[in-house]
């Protein structure tokens, strides 16, 4: 099992708990889609799985190992809204290097323009942003990454050049991914498989 | 058959904002130009088109709510009136409402419940679209940091819904809503719409809008380049008119998840001639220089000199 989450319990208040003892595995090479209903735990369970936040009981692994709390994290997580991701107050190319140094290949494959990297974030539109965001989780230990809702904000072309590049990147690097979306006509395009929330 | 009324035409209406460039010098950066809708009583136009091109402008620019280094120029009429600033500020909110297309537009100190109800709305109304939307009972006292943003999404169509507006200006209602609330949403919309308002749908969720919506009319950097039936969007591209629309529908996950390459043109350095011209397949040496003028063909409206 690459990516697996053991009876995670989780909430933000007393009153609800919003995970309730939710287990998941992905097996090396899967590409998962996550569907379910609006505020059911998705976005909880994706932040959980990459060691954003601690669940109150249960524990992430990720190859047999718990998913280490110092140093970089093999699981890499892509948000919705990539002008919440990142400083607006910093160029992009310092955004895009705050975790590695990516090469001019990888550039190239995000259609990254060398330009863009002297911007500031309102100087690009939210499809540009997101190449950003995806680059920069991209590092060499990256071996997971979770898309949660990542092209939701984009038109249809800007979300199918998104796929494209990142899909492209995982078949590459042989990267395993978490598809968290709404959309099952995109989720059954790009998954192996599709978990739905409720039954997990 | 009776003439329907037209709720809302908007005629080549451009909006520019004063910016500064070095120093103390403006200039004017022209975000929206020639562009023409209209919507008519108990329709649902649909608004695709890129991000960035304009569409979330438009809707500001109906309500009056554009920020003040904003110009507008054209001509809008809201049921046979000119929609100047004065009536916009008294039709909005009432007549005109907004289904606003962020969390920001909620005020943060201040529960969900009573901003749904504001000043015109009551409880009872407000539960009504609560339960409409299935929220419980406890989100009337959450803050909006609180909510997901399926949930927020459902509080935001609740604030425009409860009113009597005739012209309900939908932005982005649906993303973060599972399948099938965003249908149920969409229902809804289109019950309000036969019940004779105006609804001007702006949505990258371009597939449901096929499925609800009367016309389509489509944006690329800030301008119209098509406006179309339906129906043609649901045939396919070869009965569709512009080539970015054929783009469009072809970038579908359904229909091939095929994108065009290249990005949206900035505001402040257009192309000359059509502004798609750059990314466009079918691009000839005519379509670089001088205007395109918007023509009608087949039941619809196109701004390209090659559509058939």
């Amino acid at each position: 099992m690459l990516l697996e989450a053991k009876n995670i319990t989780f909430s933000y208040t007393k009153k609800k708990t919003i995970l309730d003892n939710v287990s998941l595995g992905i097996e090396k090479g899967e590409r998962v889609a996550l569907v379910g209903p609006s505020g059911c735990g998705k976005s909880t369970l994706s932040q959980i799985l990459a060691g954003y936040m601690k669940p109150d009981k249960g524990e992430v692994y990720f190859d047999g190992k718990l998913l280490p709390e110092k140093g970089y994290c093999p699981v890499q997580l892509i948000y919705q809204h990539p002008e919440k991701a990142i400083n607006p107050r910093w160029k992009l190319g310092r955004t895009l290097t705050e975790a590695w140094e990516p090469d001019q290949e990888l550039l190239d494959d995000m259609g990254i323009e060398k330009e863009w990297l002297t911007r500031y974030p309102i100087e690009l539109s939210g499809g540009e942003m997101q190449r950003f965001c995806i680059a920069r989780a991209m590092g060499p230990d990256t071996k997971f990454v979770i898309a949660d809702e990542m092209t939701t904000m984009l038109d249809v072309i800007t979300q199918a050049q998104i796929w494209e590049l990142l899909l492209h990147i995982v078949d590459k690097r042989n990267l395993g991914m978490l598809v968290v979306t709404h959309n099952p006509l995109l989720a059954e395009r790009i998954c192996t498989r599709v978990i739905e929330f409720d039954k997990m | 058959m009776e003439q329907k009324k037209n709720i809302l035409s908007v005629k080549n209406l451009s909006v520019s904002f004063k910016m500064y460039d070095k120093g103390l010098e403006q200039k004017d950066l022209k975000v929206i130009s020639n562009l023409n809708i209209s919507v008519q009583e108990g329709e649902i136009l649909a608004i695709a088109g890129s991000s960035g091109s304009g569409k979330s402008l438009l809707a500001s620019a109906i309500l009056g709510i554009l920020p003040n280094n904003a110009s507008v120029d054209g001509i809008m009429t809201y049921c046979g009136m000119e929609l100047t600033e004065e009536l916009q500020k008294k039709l909005r909110g009432k007549e005109i409402a907004l289904v606003p297309q962020s969390v920001a537009y909620l005020d943060p100190l201040m529960h969900v419940g009573s901003q749904v109800v504001g000043v015109r709305g009551t409880l009872e109304k407000m539960r009504t679209a609560f339960k409409r939307y299935e929220l419980s009972k406890e989100v009337e006292t959450m803050y909006p940091f609180q909510l997901s943003g399926g949930m927020a999404r459902r509080i935001l169509l609740s604030t425009a819904v409860i009113g009597d507006a005739r012209l309900i200006v939908a932005d982005e209602p649906t993303p973060g809503l599972s399948k099938e609330m965003a249908k149920d949403a969409m229902g809804h919309l289109r019950t309000l719409a036969d019940e004779g308002r105006g609804i001007i749908l702006i949505t990258h969720d371009i597939d449901l809008a096929f499925e609800y919506a009367d016309r389509v009319a489509v944006f690329y950097a800030g301008t119209t380049v098509e406006t179309a039936p339906v129906e043609d969007f649901r045939n396919g591209p070869e009965s569709l008119r512009h080539p970015y629309s054929k783009a469009l529908w072809e970038a579908l996950p359904q229909n091939g998840f095929k994108p065009i390459p290249g990005t949206q043109p900035y505001a402040g350095s257009l192309p000359e001639g059509c502004l798609f011209w750059p990314r466009c397949p079918v691009r000839t040496e005519a379509c670089m220089k001088g205007e395109i003028p918007s023509r009608s063909l087949r039941g619809g409206e196109v701004c390209c000199i090659h559509a058939t």
